[in-house]
């Protein structure tokens, strides 16, 4: 126990290691490539690999065998880096493979201003390859949140057998922080289902629809496929329309279903309060300290932090929204988390957004001035 | 011991489904009795695709099956041999996913990870409708060089050899020695290609004249060598990897903590920003400043700025110290600014000309300063770190800061420079620390 002073990337690093990943494979970009480094000197040390591949696709690609090989593995990247990944999302989709990848935002498009953060991506992190499945999205907006959601989207990845973002920000990454990590409560680890020994192997069979189907690892004894195809429970291409959609709708359902299970959400809930504040990440800091202000000036303001952007934790908003008269979603890009809330909005209820990606931060007063008292 | 494999095909969905007369048809036979002849345990062996006809072939074999996206098949390969060694990978692609693929093929010859690549090269994409690919010999008709293609012929191997293939070999389906080759290519302890030409009877063959024999003499037109082109093997990276950098018996070394030992002055929220330039060493000495105010029983943050190119320019940090969790970690307020470079100066002019008068600015003496409302110390902070080490500046100038402003007292710095710094360094520090303290005995506080 005791305090360090680590920035965010190192704090996704040893999250990964704390939950066993054992393959590392990523291309370096500012600001994640500090992840990289750590990785490349860590997992040698527990026996993994890590490997600076030639691009971002060889790297998401190298990451996607060697987790259907069975390693538990992650890679890192920034939005740019995304772009090139996407297409190997949607196989990590469609093979149904674990795999947690880390978007250490910056401020964009294209190569922006590269140094700096911003919050940029999130439609683009949900809506990231083709095909329109639902993605599970974790943001953390401390150093400390940092390690908590990289290990708990190792869970997530294991037992849904998805690829799950950490959606995070240069602001969090690049800032060294005072934090005890030890102190930082951890649910327990968890692995994918392995088909029992002994028992051949249909790859890609599950009885419920939202069920994970078990695992076998191709290196493992029963021989195993592993598609980017649309294929039946054999892992061979099918043609047929039932089987088709059949898969369309397991891919949904695995996290569709479990919307509740997947939600986190801290709530700061004051009796009466007909504002409401819903921020992500770094920006719900600012919010917290608004709230404070605002709250010592005798308003009555509630707020949530969204941890699971995706899938949008929508019970637990809609209990919150109600008696709740404006809603106010400040963010480092143009308006993007403030669409999902919407959609959630009774009618009469204001929905206010502040908004800039400026490189800067919002601050409180920003919030306040902007959002609050506008 | 189990009776000899006879076969590594399986009729489980149906024989090989590829037009008659196709290229890949004798080509899976000649790696199914290449498996024959090796042996291999089904279990510890993959086959590797990626999209073109020839993908659809990893289901056809009793052994493990990856399919995967258009020319990346290489990359899943690395993948699945890094995290297991002990598989035997086999490649299967075409000659367009070489060209997607390309810098795959560049890299995995480079790092001479040990998997073997068959391209069954049939000169077009058979896929999609028979356009041209990157091994289209010149005045091939395509569906896109209707005319005749105008482009070079990549020379696969010669490409995978120049990045650094240890084995490569040409020839054609048509080669009674193909399963032997094949063999041979995975016995191979390293990265290991086989360019296979060869016929597609549907969109090729019925656009352009060519024979069985042709395929030689068209090698022989282009200078591409048919038979062994190289057979030069190195060290393989999987197990140079795991003998140079794989070591579970050393564990990384604990990191090391904080507590609280020192008491400080701080009651609220305070921000420090230090400017500086490149090789001043500003952010590990802003680093320490956090880890004394954490010493000290505070909670801190960094963030630090500098151009990418790192040896040139600026280099600012800001630092928020506080009695409480931190949670907006912008400075819009500063309350201790130290400058102690011209390039510092630069980038932070406009910031340092809306300081307010609550902020104490410490400078180095001989900076000319724009209009400030702060409070100016001005220190010999260059002609000081001079005597002491040029890299200590920026300890100097925030032990002047910390001794006049008393926010933590200067033995937690002390703290931190022994605990986090090599011993050698720590020296340099500790009296860079009791230099900078000593400015402001007699200090001059000039207002302008």
């Amino acid at each position: 126990m005791g305090l360090e002073f680590i920035e965010g990337n190192e704090a996704i690093a040893r999250g990964a290691l704390k939950a066993n990943c054992d393959f590392f494979a990523g291309y370096p970009i500012t600001p994640s490539s500090s992840i990289l480094h750590h990785m490349l000197n860590k997992l040698p040390r527990v026996g993994g690999v890590a490997i600076q591949g030639e691009d971002e696709i060889a790297s998401i690609g190298m990451c996607i065998g060697a987790a259907m090989a069975g390693a538990k593995a992650l890679t890192a990247t920034s939005g740019p880096g995304i772009s090139l990944y996407s297409e190997n999302i949607g196989l990590a989709i469609i093979g149904e493979t674990p795999l947690v990848i880390v978007n250490v935002q910056r401020q964009g498009p294209a190569t922006g201003a590269a140094t700096k953060g911003a919050e940029g991506d999130i439609l683009f992190t949900r809506w990231c390859t083709s095909g329109g499945q639902p993605m599970i999205v974790l943001s953390p907006a401390t150093v400390s949140e940092a390690y908590e959601l990289t290990y708990r989207a190792f869970n997530l990845a294991e037992q849904y057998r998805v690829p799950v973002f950490l959606l995070t920000n240069k602001e969090v990454c690049v800032t060294r922080e005072s934090v005890d990590l030890e102190r930082v409560e951890l649910p327990q680890l968890v692995d994918r289902t392995r088909v029992a020994i002994g028992r051949p192997c249909l790859p890609y069979r599950f009885k419920e629809l939202h069920e994970a189907p078990e695992f076998a690892a191709i290196g493992g004894d029963q021989i195993t496929r592993f598609t980017t195809s649309s294929h039946d429970e054999a892992g061979y291409l099918t043609s047929s329309p039932e089987v088709i959609q059949r898969m369309i709708d397991h891919y949904a359902a695995k996290i569709e279903s479990a919307e509740e299970d997947i939600a986190l959400v801290k709530q700061d809930i004051e009796a009466d309060a007909e504002t409401l504040m819903i921020s992500y990440g770094i920006t719900s800091r600012s919010v917290a300290v608004a709230v404070k202000k605002m709250r010592e000036q005798g308003y009555k303001v509630s707020s949530l932090t969204v941890q699971s952007l995706y899938p949008v934790p929508t019970t637990t908003l809609r209990k919150a929204l109600v008696g709740i008269k404006r809603v106010i979603v400040p963010e480092m890009n143009m308006g993007q988390y403030i669409q999902e809330i919407q959609r959630l909005i009774p009618a009469g209820v204001k929905v206010v957004g502040v908004n800039k990606m400026d490189t800067t931060l919002i601050s409180p007063d920003e919030i306040i001035e902007r959002g609050i008292l506008s | 011991m189990s009776a000899a494999i006879d076969t590594y095909l399986t009729n489980e969905i149906g024989p090989l489904p590829f037009c008659p007369g196709c290229g890949h048809d004798p080509l899976l036979k000649a790696l199914d009795k290449a498996l024959v002849k090796l042996q291999p345990d089904p279990a510890k062996t993959v086959i590797v695709t990626d999209i073109g006809c020839i993908g659809l072939s990893d289901r056809y074999f009793t052994t493990h099956g990856f399919h995967g996206l258009h020319g990346r098949s290489i990359t899943y390969a690395c993948g699945l041999k890094l995290a297991r060694p002990e598989l035997t990978v086999i490649v299967l692609k075409g000659d367009g996913g070489c060209g997607i693929g390309g810098t795959h093929l560049l890299n995995v010859a480079r790092r001479n990870i040990d998997i073997t690549l068959l391209v069954a090269n049939n000169f077009n994409y058979g896929m999609t409708g028979g356009q041209h690919s990157v091994s289209t010999p010149l005045g091939g008709i395509t569906s896109t060089t209707p005319m005749g293609n105008l482009e070079g012929v990549m020379d696969l191997c010669g490409t995978a050899i120049a990045a650094g293939a240890g084995w490569a070999y040409r020839g054609t389906t048509f080669d009674k020695d193909l399963p032997d080759r094949i063999a041979e290519a995975i016995t191979q302890a390293g990265f290991s290609m086989l360019d296979i030409w060869e016929m597609c009877t549907a969109y090729y063959l019925p656009r352009n004249e060519l024979k069985k024999k042709d395929l030689v003499d068209i090698m022989g037109r282009n200078n591409l060598k048919y038979g062994l082109v190289a057979n030069n093997p190195r060290p393989e990276y999987g197990a140079q990897y795991r003998a140079t950098y794989v070591d579970t018996t050393t564990p990384e070394s604990k990191p090391r903590t904080i507590e609280t030992k020192f008491s400080n002055n701080v009651t609220r929220q305070t921000g420090i920003v230090i400017a500086g330039s490149a090789g001043q060493k500003v952010r590990s000495a802003a680093g320490l400043l956090a880890q004394s105010s954490m010493y000290s029983g505070l909670s801190a943050t960094q963030k630090d700025d500098y151009p990418i190119t790192i040896m040139t320019g600026h280099s600012v940090s800001e630092i928020i110290i506080s009695p409480e969790q931190i949670n907006y970690t912008a400075i819009d307020t500063v309350d201790y600014f130290v400058l102690v470079s011209e390039d510092g100066l630069k980038k932070t002019k406009s910031r340092i000309e809306q300081l307010p008068s609550t902020c104490t600015l410490y400078v180095e003496k001989s900076l000319e300063l724009p209009h400030t409302d702060a409070e100016i110390i001005r220190l010999p902070l260059i002609a000081t770190a001079k005597k002491v080490n040029r890299l200590s500046i920026g300890i100097l100038a925030l032990a002047a800061l910390v001794k006049d402003s008393d926010i933590i007292n200067l033995d937690a710095f002390a703290e931190a420079i022994t605990a986090f710094q090599k011993p050698a360094i720590a020296e340099i520090s500790l009296r860079a620390l009791e230099a900078g303290s000593a400015l402001i005995q007699g200090r001059e506080a000039i207002n302008r």
